[in-house]
């Protein structure tokens, strides 16, 4: 059941429930075969921009365009937008079987047609001896599968999932993405996967889009969002990321970055102005040195955590988080220690303030 | 809207490209709700009002007037059938509480095996009509009945427990105290047990602790059911008139309407007083519990903390409990040993036991319990469709105007029978049958569509909380896969509704087959009388008493048996959904 792959574009979509905006201006172009992911914290406005595309909700301005075609104004059922839902949705009162086939049955293709083709999504999620029980027999996994296989048999155009691993207890929802990622590359589906947890975009989506009070923050590749976060709430939304205020001046033709506290740092790059500075825990050492990247500081606090130590040292009037790798027979730092942080800038990223 | 597939729509259909905000969507729900809103109108608030509206006119001239009301309390008999509703009400309403109160308290504060037995025992009272006992009171409790037979006996004592209005009472206390129950076991239920342990912990105990902390907290449950049982008791009308109490309202209207005529305005200034009674007394229970729901928000929090009871303790709380069920149980029995007597008069228990009443009953009251079966089984059709309609066109859609449907089908709760009785009588007397030219009010027809928006308010209850208990997502999944509005509501939801329609349906059915105060006004011929007017007819001579409690004996089994499906099917339908819990 391969699909002619299609692509989604969005451009300047609006919503508003009543008064309240929640989601302004939101432009996306999604690839076909695409598996891109919504990212962002709970009211964010990535469920909505979800369920927009499905049809559900209020009407949205904008255009909603799939493989070409508007369907901003269309209803649900004729959007071929399958969604794979969050409480997986499965109908109590109906077989396995009768939920799998109720899409085809909707389109009214003949009894001989749909068994084969159930069978077909069933054996897809590995669940054919199920066939018969009812949904309420179900684990929550085989509960998910199902809702995918009912989902994909219709063959939609595009595949939405909305925070689909969230019912899963941790072990399982790891092995769940990895099935979703292979089910998804295997149907060449163009898929939107809506989640909070950044480790599971991380891992599954080729590209993803990071929301915060109905806006887009940013797009691209887990790895670029990370490493190039382009304004504070993509850098502290992803992973640990300490802030340092400040601007970056130019000395000549050497660049650098002076803190509000006066402690100064040299830049390869950047251009001068008011910013900020992000580090991530990892891109600091602590050394007894001080040197032209080093900042002073004093350890505050020092915590276990197995591969490595975190400690909280207090610099340049902040509270910067650094993780050192821990070794066996290596010592660790007192707390109440005076110590040098040194900054590796050039994985520093500076954004605007 | 058409069922094009996804596959083969070329794209979205010119009404589909029209921005909806500027041409609204007119669907199937749309005409449905319209329909709904003129059947509820034309039912309802036409009937009311215009009753409302001819307790003002002066019969002769028609000009708007307050004489009526002027005259209504000039009579001393009025006057006195006023203070007697009145009267009779707070009475029944104190009764019931000393039935109910000390039931409710053993159950939850005490660690008392009987409390499966009071529980049940709370139901048995509703599932009879009151009307349909009284006469079996009136041979237990009467004057010449066994209790004071049996007293007069031994000790030369006769109390008039069934005199006059003392009758009255005792019949509805004793028929009405599960409303009170009910309430307020659920409302001391739901007490946090923390709330007690901080009043002993800061060194309040005994009666103390009862009366600042518990009894505030129970207050709101207890005003709720009291109020119910003075409106139900205000508006009745087949009790007092079985025991043939007349000089009460209800009874008045009747009367006037019926033996004067139905341009005879102090049936409608009755009417309007019973309106009035019943909006203020739920408003006054609405005001008391607004802003007062203490029911507690922690999980295993319920209940108050139960103690185990001491020996003599034990023996009281068994004696009054068993004490209370023989008084709540003896309408039962003495209808049945009724029905079953060949003579009982002037003895403690009937001469002999036959069933020949059951026989007579059968041959004399077919006709009644087949007009029962069709009137209460379109009442309760009409009413789950209208009740599932309006439930998913308030809950699911934005229908404006949506929340008025649910007011409207609600305010019936307000109407008491005698009142929608009179309405019809007056609205439909001057419009014909269709294709005839005899008037409405005499058409059979007429008494279900009575029935109907008598039981409404419950049937909508029982399908909106049907609905609420569909997931909206179970929709939204069956729409993402093909399925329009209507393919989607007849294949999801109605199916996952059946459990609360078909419960709707039977407890609509059961308590419509046992109306009496709407039906009496309506039935105009005995060809048209349903089971409760065939008990009425029955009761009103000694002879046709058997006959009589034989079918009440039916018309209880209709009802107890309904009460028993319907809590069957929903219990069936909790468990059926256990799935859809499993976030």
């Amino acid at each position: 059941m391969t699909n002619q792959m299609v692509g989604i574009e969005i451009n300047d979509l609006h919503l508003s429930f009543g008064e309240t905006e929640v989601l302004t201006g939101v432009n996306l172009d999604i690839q076909p075969g695409e598996f891109f992911a919504f990212l962002g914290p709970s009211g964010s406005g990535k469920s909505t921009l979800l369920r927009s595309i499905a049809g559900f909700g209020p009407t949205p301005q904008g255009s909603i365009r799939i493989g070409g075609r508007d369907v901003v104004n269309l209803p649900p059922w004729k959007r071929n937008v399958g969604m794979v839902f969050q409480s997986y949705a499965l109908w109590p009162h109906m077989s396995v079987r009768d939920n799998v086939g109720f899409g085809l049955k909707e389109r009214k293709m003949p009894a001989s047609e749909i068994a084969p083709k159930v069978d077909a999504a069933l054996e897809l999620v590995g669940l054919t001896h199920l066939a018969d029980r009812m949904p309420n027999q179900l684990s929550g996994g085989q509960q998910q599968r199902i809702a995918l296989a009912r989902t994909v048999v219709v063959e939609p155009e595009v595949l939405l999932l909305d925070e689909p691993l969230s019912n899963l207890d941790a072990s399982l929802r790891v092995q769940m993405r990895r099935e979703l990622l292979a089910l998804q590359r295997k149907l060449g589906l163009t898929t939107i996967f809506v989640t909070h947890d950044q480790e599971e975009a991380n891992t599954t989506a080729d590209r993803m889009a990071v929301l915060d009070k109905g806006v887009i923050q940013q797009i691209g590749t887990p790895q670029v969002l990370y490493d190039t976060p382009e304004n504070l709430f993509v850098a502290e939304f992803l992973g640990t990321a300490n802030i340092l205020g400040g601007q970056v001046e130019s000395d000549g033709g050497a660049k650098r970055f002076r803190t509000s506290a006066g402690d100064v740092l040299p830049l390869s790059d950047g251009h001068e102005g008011a910013g900020s500075i992000v580090l991530r825990p990892q891109n600091m050492q602590i050394v007894d040195q001080a040197g032209a990247d080093t900042l002073p500081g004093t350890i505050l606090h020092r915590e276990f955590m197995g591969s490595q130590v975190r400690y909280i040292v207090r610099t340049s009037g902040t509270e910067m988080i650094v993780d050192q790798f821990h070794h066996v027979g290596h010592d660790w730092r007192d707390t109440g220690s005076d110590v040098h942080l040194k900054v590796n800038t050039n994985e520093a990223v500076i954004v605007a303030s | 809207m058409s069922n094009a597939s996804p596959h083969n729509a070329g794209g979205p259909s010119l009404l589909d490209r029209l921005p909806a905000s500027i041409f609204p969507r007119v669907t199937g729900l749309h005409a449905a709700a319209l329909i709904i809103a003129i059947l509820l109108i034309g039912l309802l608030i036409i009937p009311v009002f215009q009753v409302i509206y001819v307790a003002f006119l002066d019969p002769n001239t028609g000009a708007l007037t307050l004489q009526n009301f002027v005259d209504f309390f000039r009579t001393s008999l009025f006057r006195e059938s006023f203070w007697n509703s009145f009267y009779v009400s707070a009475m029944s309403v104190v009764f019931a509480t000393v039935i109910a109160l000390p039931l409710a308290y053993i159950t939850t504060r005490f660690n008392f095996a009987g409390s499966v037995v009071i529980q049940s025992l709370g139901f048995i009272p509703l599932i009879m009509p009151p009307f349909v006992g009284a006469v079996a009171m009136q041979l237990i409790f009467g004057r010449n009945g066994t209790v004071n037979l049996l007293m007069e006996e031994k000790f030369g004592i006769n109390i008039p427990f069934m005199e006059g209005l003392n009758g009255v009472i005792l019949v509805q206390s004793i028929h009405y105290f599960p409303f009170i129950l009910i309430n307020l076991s659920t409302s001391l239920r739901n007490i946090d047990r923390s709330m007690e342990e901080a009043a002993q912990n800061l060194g309040s105990q005994g009666m103390r602790l009862f009366r600042r902390i518990v009894f505030p907290l129970a207050m709101p449950g207890y005003v709720a059911g009291a109020a119910l049982v003075f409106i139900k008791v205000f508006d009745d009308l087949g009790t007092p008139l079985l025991l043939n109490v007349n000089n009460m309202l209800a009874p008045q209207a009747f009367l006037r309407i019926s033996s004067i005529g139905i341009s005879d305005p102090m049936g409608y200034v009755i009417s309007f007083i019973l309106v009035a009674f019943s909006i203020f007394s739920l408003w006054a229970s609405f005001l008391v519990m607004r802003g007062k729901d203490y029911s507690t928000v922690q999980k295993g929090g319920g209940g108050l903390s139960r103690r185990d009871l001491r020996t003599g303790e034990k023996i009281a709380a068994y004696a009054v409990v068993a004490f209370i069920l023989i008084l709540v149980l003896s309408p039962h029995i003495g209808l049945t040993l009724l029905s079953f007597a060949t003579i009982w008069s002037f003895a403690p228990l009937p001469d002999g036991f036959t069933l020949q009443n059951y026989v007579v009953m059968w041959e004399n009251s077919k006709q009644f319990i087949t007009n029962t079966v069709i009137y209460a089984g379109i009442a309760a059709v009409l009413d789950v469709i209208i009740g599932t309609a309006i439930a998913y066109i308030v809950i699911r859609t934005g229908i404006w105007g949506r929340k008025s449907l649910d007011y409207l089908a609600t305010a019936a709760l307000a109407v008491p029978g005698v009142v929608l009785g009179i309405g019809y009588l007056r609205v439909f007397h001057s419009i014909d049958i269709p294709f005839t030219d005899k008037p409405m009010a005499s058409w059979w027809v007429i008494i279900a569509l009575a029935l109907m928006i008598r039981r409404l308010p419950y049937a909508l209850r029982a399908c909106t909380a049907a609905l609420q208990q569909v997931s909206l997502a179970l929709e939204e999944a069956a729409e993402s896969l093909g399925a329009t509005k209507g393919s989607t509501i007849r294949r999801i939801v109605i199916p996952l509704m059946s459990g609360g329609i078909l419960a709707g349906f039977v407890t609509s059915f059961a308590t419509a087959a046992v109306e009496l105060s709407a039906t009496i006004m309506l039935v105009s011929s005995e060809s048209d009388a349903p089971l409760a007017y065939g008990i009425y007819l029955f009761m009103q001579t000694p002879s046709g008493r058997g006959a009589g409690a034989a079918l009440g004996v039916v018309a209880v089994i209709i009802v107890g048996l309904g009460t028993f499906l319907s809590q069957l099917m929903i219990e069936r339908d909790k468990k059926f959904k256990s799935t859809d819990q499993s976030h």
